[in-house]
């Protein structure tokens, strides 16, 4: 397989270093990691998961807004990062793999390497405090 | 392919009757074939190199990986660069904001030096690249990014049937919790891998690394790591601490050798040494 740019090698490490949750995305959508905050909400570890194209991990924790109402891919931010490359915000519920509604609020920013390389996006995400 | 190191030492020059036999120079590599020749980095090696060139080139490369004082020092002295006869081309990292360019005027203008780049009669041509292929002669060039303070890149040339790999300034482990098992996520992977010879940053001994983590450089046995992840043929261990003595670096090796077992040659790399492939 071949090595990833050095600005992913170098978010995942970020991502992997911090106990705020991260998911980390290539420019085509493609999972790339997410750190154990993000397992612990998610609810499934990323050795489970592995790699997965965004059609598989925009609907596979079932999102949902509060009033339970499905809120489709191109309404999550960082399919709104991956498709604008501009940064996005939004509080959602998710079901998880452990058959937990968890509301959370995400903040994708896109990753950008010089000179002008778009690279892929990073989401970063925290447990609501309204339950 | 011939490669002659005219410089390996790291962060400093450092000569001295102590470092005698791996030299005091900081880097500089010279790459010949054919009619082609390249000048990996421009640091005070480039200034022997440039007095021992003579006549044999119309034209001239240097690959800058990045442009600390260490890799570039050396450029204003290099002679060929004031022969209005020859033509030389200058290749270095893009950045974001500021062009190669004008980061280079920055070294070619007074109180730094006092000669201005304008003012080269060689008139360089300035190359930006990043993640980039392309050629220079009957030569292939791959850059790419590595993991190092500043925009930094590093080098694999490839005549079509040997590869050299220049990377001389490379925090391997840094990128990884899980180095050196995974080289989809090791810095520096596609440029290393398969090469025939391996010219790799090894500025620190193991405990000196602890201290210094995002300095950007790679221990000994980071490197011998990184070598064998790669595969390569040959690792010349490069960019000595400049408080590091010949004995010092042969202890280091000896010591290491004593307690690793490599499938591949490995030596600290030396002033003057020279590699046919």
């Amino acid at each position: 397989m071949p090595q990833q740019p050095i600005e992913l090698i170098l978010a995942r490490q970020f991502a992997d270093s911090m106990n705020m949750a991260a998911f980390l995305v290539d420019s085509t959508g493609n999972l790339l990691f997410y750190n154990e905050a993000a397992e612990d909400i998610l609810g499934i570890r990323f050795a489970e998961t592995g790699s997965m194209p965004v059609e598989s991990w925009s609907s596979i924790f079932t999102p949902s807004d509060e009033n339970g109402n499905p809120i489709p891919p191109e309404d999550l931010p960082l399919v709104q990062t991956l498709q604008t490359q501009q940064p996005a915000h939004k509080s959602i519920y998710i079901d998880n793999k452990k058959n937990k509604r968890v509301p959370i609020t995400i903040t994708a920013i896109p990753i950008e390497g010089r000179p002008n390389r778009y690279l892929g996006a990073m989401a970063l995400f925290w447990k609501s405090k309204k339950s | 392919m011939k490669a002659t190191v005219w410089g390996c030492r790291g962060s400093l020059p450092s000569p001295g009757p102590e470092k005698d036999k791996y030299g005091g120079n900081t880097s500089c590599v010279q790459i010949e074939h054919n009619d082609t020749c390249l000048v990996l980095d421009g640091g005070s090696g480039i200034q022997r190199l440039g007095a021992a060139l003579g006549t044999n080139y119309k034209e001239v490369h240097i690959l800058l990986t990045h442009l600390h004082i260490d890799h570039t020092m050396g450029l204003g002295f290099f002679l060929p660069l004031y022969n209005p006869n020859l033509e030389i081309h200058i290749w270095g990292p893009a950045t974001t904001i500021e062009s190669l360019t004008q980061r280079l005027r920055r070294y070619f203008s007074p109180p730094l030096f006092p000669v201005r780049l304008s003012e080269l009669p060689s008139e360089p041509v300035i190359h930006e690249i990043s993640n980039s292929e392309f050629t220079i002669g009957s030569l292939k060039i791959n850059s790419s990014y590595v993991c190092h303070p500043g925009p930094t890149l590093a080098y694999r040339i490839s005549d079509g049937q040997s590869d050299i790999a220049y990377m001389p300034d490379h925090e391997v482990s840094l990128g990884s919790s899980n180095f050196p098992n995974e080289p989809e996520w090791t810095s520096g992977f596609n440029i290393a891998n398969g090469v025939d010879l391996l010219f790799h940053d090894s500025q620190y001994k193991t405990e000196e690394y602890a201290s210094r983590v995002g300095w950007g450089h790679s221990s000994i046995g980071d490197s011998v790591n990184f070598a064998r992840m790669c595969k390569v043929k040959n690792l010349q261990l490069f960019h000595h601490d400049p408080m590091h003595t010949d004995d010092s670096l042969d202890a280091l090796i000896d010591e290491y050798k004593a307690e690793n077992m490599t499938p591949f040659k490995m030596e600290m790399c030396a002033e003057g040494s020279v590699f046919i492939l």
